[in-house]
């Protein structure tokens, strides 16, 4: 897990990899709800994310809601097989902006 | 809480056992877990993405026994049974947490977007039978079939 160090365009940048499980996300849920407090839209990048299970979506659910409340949005980049596959299960791949990469995510909240 | 349940569909069948995993209660072993359940689901003939849902399903299961049954209590122990079945997978896990209500482990509705009771929809979702039933003597049995989309 790591976050881009300069944010494009303003937009916080977190990268998550390997498995977004129990073990894993209460730290999970720390950084992107920090990330969500400092303001701005938010882009979470799931690229290597090899495993997701609820308490993953549960937490990137959460984010969502803090970052909307707050008038921002957050969106997920480059989603993994796998975790496309989970979101389509809790049939949230319509309820969270999905952007193929940064750049087509970076366009679409310029747009927004 | 029911009592001894119908059979499941599967038991119907022939079934073969393939191993039978005894884990600490802990989060930190769910991985290991999942990976016993991986190898199982591939050499019952399941693909790569069902074989991810199968795992999936199995560990969203022990999750819940480790935070609702145990509450938490890394004593406890989980007995997972894999049987190789003439169409899919079956699972047995057991545990010697206090009785669940069924009621407890339901699936919210979708349309409710908040997190919380995804992991029961994700097991109802993917397996194709799922069953709660006391075990004898006390604790909890779950049972779970999934079957292979390629046979008919």
């Amino acid at each position: 897990m790591s976050e881009t160090p300069t944010p494009p365009n303003g937009r916080r940048v977190i990268h998550l990899d390997g498995s977004v499980d129990l073990e894993h996300t209460p730290d999970i849920r720390d950084v992107l709800l920090n990330a969500v407090a400092l303001g701005g839209d938010v882009l979470v990048d799931l690229s290597a994310v090899t495993y997701i299970d609820s308490s993953g979506i549960a937490c990137l659910i959460e984010a969502l809601h803090e970052a909307r409340e707050q008038g921002a949005d957050l969106g997920l980049v480059s989603v993994s097989t796998q975790a496309m596959r989970v979101l389509k299960l809790a049939r949230l791949d319509m309820v969270f902006p999905i952007h193929a990469d940064l750049a087509s995510a970076t366009r679409a909240l310029a747009r927004a | 809480m029911t009592g001894p349940a119908t059979p499941l569909a599967a038991d119907q069948g022939t079934r073969e056992p393939i191993a039978e995993l005894r884990v600490p209660a802990r989060i930190d072993h769910l991985k290991l877990i999942r990976a016993g359940v991986e190898v199982a689901a591939r050499m019952c003939g399941f693909d790569w993405l069902e074989t991810q849902d199968v795992v999936l399903a199995v560990d969203e299961a022990c999750q819940n026994i480790i935070v609702h049954g145990y509450r938490r209590d890394e004593s406890g122990e989980i007995v997972i049974n894999l049987y190789r079945c003439d169409d899919g997978l079956r699972t047995e896990l057991r545990d010697t947490a206090p009785r669940v209500d069924p009621d407890l482990v339901r699936p919210r509705a979708l349309g409710d977007v908040r997190p919380g009771k995804l992991g029961s929809h994700f097991m109802r979702t993917i397996m194709d039978e799922v069953e709660f039933r006391a075990a004898p003597g006390g604790g909890n049995i779950l049972e779970m079939h999934k079957r292979r989309s390629d046979i008919p």
